[in-house]
């Protein structure tokens, strides 16, 4: 085999130029997903971490069971869950008004993905705002800060910092699983891939796609590892 | 030990017979689950006494202290604060404890802001300062306790006297009535100690009313108009220092001095 079939066999231009621009369109959706899905997922979890945490038992159990159910059941179950098993309830939707929402594959999917990692981030969440040492929120209420200047101001930006290590994994987690994805028919990274292969029959779209998820999570590990240095910066 | 500060001017007793109550107690108990850390405790404080808290680990002197500052609530009695019950939740008593500050003894700063931040968040928060102001009143503080070139540095960078010395320039911008110690100087380096104590003496002499649980005894000699010597929860002793350091009335006390005296 010359230099040339060699290179063929990982890199064929053809394939390159038939296929390369939609596998760069689904990088694109794959972005889109796991960004608005993890943002809105760290706004619910946040939210799911105060309840865990509150005084209230009512409130503790619900989000008890939240964290519970969305943790100790697999993501693709979660998303058939949500797609096909609610989906197929089409006429009550639809009375609801809510069936533009149930019956696109892509919001069902932000959907399961957000209720999914708001699960994962609450758990993060909760073990960061405890680790906030006691003192600190006995300074801020001998200080008569109030309960809200208290937790923005004192409480959470300490929490940040040390739940952003574990945060970073959960996102890399969810780049990786958000191939999910792909299962109901939403255009993302791995979605694409399989419709080139299933067209062309040529492995080496895999492994640009292998290639193109492992480059988003090496350009993510370093942004995080800056983020994480310069909030730091205070820490002796 | 020789001690570097002068000792502050003590009140008249005309001057005590005027002045209000700013921290009254009534048959305070609290328990620690099954655990009872207060029995009863009966304490009044005037405006502008300096009272000394000591005893053995467990008395509850501390615990004591976090229950004036409103830090732990307990389970039986009264306490009033500048006039509020601290029992009832209201304006009134958010107001009150306003005006009462805190010094730990772990300093407590907040270590992801700098010392002038660290210094100005209650007061522009609490108070509506201005950034202007209450960075002026902050460097005011700061220079009062002797760490106005340290602004802008943060707490990590700071050794630890210097630290509590913010922690006492921070309780201090809110302009409180009354100010709590616990144990300000039980996690500083001997070195340390004494720059905090003078601060504190410094403090005294402007006539705040300080309530400060120690086992600096030299200081409480100082500093003190009362002595309270706690054991098991209970009041034992409550004497101008004089009086407590020369001849206690029980000998748990007795006990307590011969141990640290040595």
């Amino acid at each position: 085999m010359s230099v040339d079939d060699l290179l063929n066999l990982f890199l064929n231009r053809e394939l390159l130029e038939r296929y390369g621009p939609r596998l760069f369109d689904g990088l694109l959706v794959t972005g889109k997903l796991v960004a608005i899905s993890f943002s809105l997922g760290m706004l619910l979890g946040l939210g799911l971490a105060l309840g865990r945490l509150s005084g209230n038992r009512w409130v503790r159990g619900f989000t008890g069971v939240y964290v519970y159910f969305f943790r100790g059941s697999p993501l693709l179950a979660q998303l058939f869950l949500l797609y096909y098993g609610l989906g197929s309830f089409k006429h009550f939707w639809q009375d609801l008004g809510l069936w533009w929402f149930l019956r696109d594959a892509w919001y069902c999917t932000l959907l399961a993905f957000t209720l999914n990692t708001a699960a994962y981030q609450a758990e993060i969440l909760r073990g960061a705002l405890l680790a906030v040492p006691q003192g600190q929120r006995e300074a801020a209420q001998a200080l008569g800060l109030s309960r809200w200047t208290s937790f923005g101001k004192v409480i959470l930006p300490q929490s940040l910092l040390i739940a952003i290590r574990p945060l970073g994994n959960e996102l890399i987690l969810m780049i990786k699983a958000s191939a999910i994805a792909s299962l109901v028919t939403v255009y993302d990274l791995m979605g694409v891939t399989k419709l080139a292969f299933s067209r062309s029959f040529d492995f080496q779209v895999y492994l640009w796609a292998a290639v193109l998820y492992l480059l988003i999570v090496e350009v993510l590990r370093r942004v995080l590892k800056r983020l994480e240095q310069s909030l730091s910066k205070h820490i002796g | 030990m020789p001690l570097s500060y002068s000792t502050p001017k003590d009140l008249s007793l005309s001057d005590l017979a005027t002045q209000e109550t700013v921290v009254h107690i009534d048959g305070l108990s609290k328990w620690y689950g099954n655990f009872q850390v207060l029995h009863g405790i009966d304490l009044s404080v005037k405006k502008g006494e300096r009272i000394v808290l000591c005893g053995p680990s467990g008395s509850g002197k501390s615990t004591l202290i976090r229950c004036i500052g409103h830090l732990e609530v307990a389970e039986k009695g009264v306490i009033r604060t500048l006039g509020a019950d601290l029992a009832k939740p209201c304006a009134a008593r958010r107001r009150a404890l306003q005006e009462v500050g805190m010094v730990f003894q772990n300093f407590n700063l907040f270590p992801h802001m700098s010392v002038l931040q660290n210094c100005t968040l209650a007061p522009m928060s609490v108070r509506g300062l201005s950034r202007q102001q209450a960075g002026d009143q902050a460097r005011h503080y700061l220079n009062k306790v002797g760490v106005d070139n340290q602004a802008d540095k943060y707490p990590s960078q700071l050794s630890g006297g210097q630290q509590q010395r913010v922690a006492i320039a921070r309780a201090l911008c809110m302009e409180p009535k009354v100010m709590l110690f616990d144990e300000p100087t039980s996690a500083l380096d001997p070195e340390m100690v004494n720059e905090v104590l003078e601060v504190i003496v410094n403090l005294a002499d402007t006539g705040m009313t300080l309530l400060c649980v120690t086992h600096e005894m030299g200081f409480a000699r100082q500093v003190a108009e009362r002595v309270l010597f706690l054991d098991a929860g209970r009041i034992i002793e409550d004497l101008p220092p004089a009086k407590f350091f020369t001849a206690p009335t029980s000998d748990r006390a007795r006990a307590f001095l011969a141990q640290i005296r040595h």
